[in-house]
């Protein structure tokens, strides 16, 4: 049976570890050929913001750790139309690459995959 | 069935540990199968042998391992997030010269790809504490 994996993350880039952590998970999902997608729903959505600058923290930027997903294979980071509009977030401060997913389709998209992962 | 069960909150600032392990326990007692325990995030702490809760307070910790010895579980703790949260054992503490370390017996460091195919090998993947 050939596996596919849809990994969730919903926490803020900063807040935490969980955004790099979901992060590394979706990526070894790619490394083993396995078909993944990478949801970022609730104060995940704040992952995609452009011009994060985190020299202050100091912390890894994650947008820019993000734009690795190609090369495992995954083209595009899907976020939620609902998350982003709760938020006051429109399509255009968010980087290159994204796929919204309007009302409504998340269930059906989350159960084209047959694992997932929820960070 | 097959489980695979993953642990993301640590023992003093979550419940996921707790209800993990109540489930864990009732698994085995219907006679299913765990086929991979994995500890991630802050679920790590779990492993620490040097945590002492007061002695009124049950140690979450201590009856983890006893349940992973008893029925002889293959508990994966992972490597990174355990590293950044200091909780190492005596390998990578002489690899990193750390002044000592604190993973408890019967469990073992390893990565995430341990998480990946535990998930892929069960009927059943359930996370606690996401």
């Amino acid at each position: 049976m050939s596996h596919s994996v849809c990994v969730i993350s919903s926490r803020a880039p900063y807040s935490g570890q969980s955004a790099r952590e979901a992060l590394d998970m979706a990526l070894v999902s790619a490394s083993y050929d396995i078909e993944t997608s990478l949801l970022l729903i609730g104060d995940g959505v704040y992952q995609l913001l452009k011009g994060q600058e985190t020299g202050q923290i100091p912390r890894k930027n994650l947008a820019a750790m993000l734009q690795v997903l190609p090369l495992y294979g995954i083209d595009t980071i899907h976020v939620d139309q609902v998350s982003l509009g709760e938020r006051g977030i429109s399509s255009d401060v968010l980087q290159e690459g994204v796929t919204v997913l309007a009302e409504g389709e998340l269930p059906l998209f989350i159960q084209q995959h047959s694992r997932v992962f929820n960070f | 069935m097959k489980f695979a069960l993953a642990v993301y909150g640590a023992p003093a600032n979550s419940q996921a540990p707790q209800s993990a392990l109540h489930f864990a326990r009732a698994l085995v007692a219907q006679g299913h199968e765990i086929v991979r325990l994995f500890f991630y995030q802050d679920g790590v702490n779990t492993a620490t042998a040097i945590a002492q809760p007061p002695q009124d307070e049950s140690n979450l910790s201590e009856e983890w391992q006893q349940f992973v010895q008893a029925h002889n579980l293959d508990a994966v703790v992972c490597i990174a997030a355990a590293l950044r949260r200091g909780i190492v054992d005596q390998a990578e503490s002489d690899r990193y010269e750390l002044p000592g370390h604190n993973l408890r017996k019967g469990y073992e460091l390893s990565g995430l790809g341990q998480l990946l195919d535990g998930a892929l090998m069960a009927d059943r993947f359930i996370t606690f504490g996401a």
